[in-house]
């Protein structure tokens, strides 16, 4: 990983940096979240669940990562 | 009209789901998950609402909804709460339709935070493009005849028009208007928002309505789960009432005993 070179991202409209060449799905197991319940938006593009190991991450991508919590 | 001769019998079909319970409620200002969860199953609803949010990345371990109320034996209706534009709502729906895979939600566009009054300019520009993108909205709205039938014609799967503010417990503060969306609907009618008591649900049920969605009037109750109860029977009541026909009101006095024989 140290010969990557590190991008910064946004998750949740929070500043993160990560190594480059990780998919979207391991950038999801690098924050300890389960994909089978969580929705993700890649710059305001959803990014089906079934292509997270397919999509890479790219240098200042903005992400929503999303989950059902109680409402009304 | 045919009197069911269980409640189990007298289901009703929104977008070719069909359901028993007609009390919908929803899942937000619970104390804790284990409350909420306990009152959805004393509720004996088969539909929740819930929220789209964040997942707070900072905590990614902390308790989930859906470790409490399963989606696989309850049917979760994602909701737009917070979305003043039918282009958040929009957005807040295709997320829900990645999370869990529903077509069938609750589309709301509020006005303003004041009132959380909906706007309707914005809800019926939202259930237009979200039906042409194959969701199924059953759709929050004013108690307006006239914006209900637009509603759907747009193609809203259910009319959902507010019974009184969002959280305010004020009861139905117009039920004209309630019966005669009612009337004119071709699709089903569930007053949401607006109920603060039982005897609210049962109005809304007498007035012909298909069910009621509400949240706070169970979340905010000193015993929610007992009031959670209460709705249960309040809908189920309000409902038999309904169909049972009541009697006609007069303006004076008619003895129930007979006149006849009168010593």
């Amino acid at each position: 990983m140290s010969d990557n070179p590190t991008l910064v991202i946004r998750v949740n409209g929070e500043e993160r940096r990560t190594a480059a060449g990780r998919s979207v799905a391991e950038m999801l197991a690098d924050l300890g979240l389960d994909p089978g319940k969580v929705a993700v938006e890649r710059n305001l593009e959803i990014v089906p669940r079934g292509t997270l190991r397919d999509v890479l991450v790219a240098d200042g991508d903005a992400f929503e990562i999303v989950h059902f919590v109680g409402g009304g | 009209m045919n009197a069911p001769q269980t409640m189990e019998s007298d289901s009703w079909t929104v977008a070719g789901r069909t359901f028993t319970s007609r009390l919908i409620v929803g899942t937000g200002k619970y104390k804790s998950l284990e409350e909420n969860a306990a009152a959805v199953e004393a509720s004996g609803a088969e539909i929740v609402t819930v929220a789209v949010r964040r997942v707070n990345i900072s905590d990614p371990s902390q308790p989930m909804l859906t470790d409490h109320i399963d989606p696989k034996k309850i049917t979760y209706l994602p909701n737009t709460a917070g979305c003043f534009t039918a282009d958040d709502a929009i957005r807040t729906l295709r997320l829900a339709r990645e999370a869990g895979g529903w077509n069938l939600v609750k589309l709301e566009v509020l006005g303003e935070a004041k009132t959380l009054y909906p706007d309707m300019r914005e809800t019926l520009k939202a259930t237009e493009i979200l039906v042409k993108e194959g969701f199924e909205p059953m759709v929050y709205c004013v108690d307006d005849p006239i914006a209900a039938k637009q509603l759907e014609e747009a193609g809203a799967v259910a009319i959902m028009p507010l019974g009184a503010p969002i959280g305010s417990g004020l009861g139905i503060q117009n039920r004209v208007t309630i019966r005669l969306i009612v009337e004119g609907a071709g699709v089903p009618v569930l007053v949401d928002a607006g109920v603060g008591t039982a005897s609210d649900a049962a109005q809304a049920m007498e007035l012909g309505c298909d069910g009621v969605l509400m949240n706070t009037a169970i979340a905010e109750a000193k015993d929610p789960v007992l009031m959670a109860r209460a709705m249960k029977a309040a809908v189920e009541s309000g409902r038999l009432a309904y169909l049972a026909g009541r009697m006609p009101k007069r303006r004076y006095a008619d003895p129930s005993s007979p006149l006849a024989g009168l010593i």
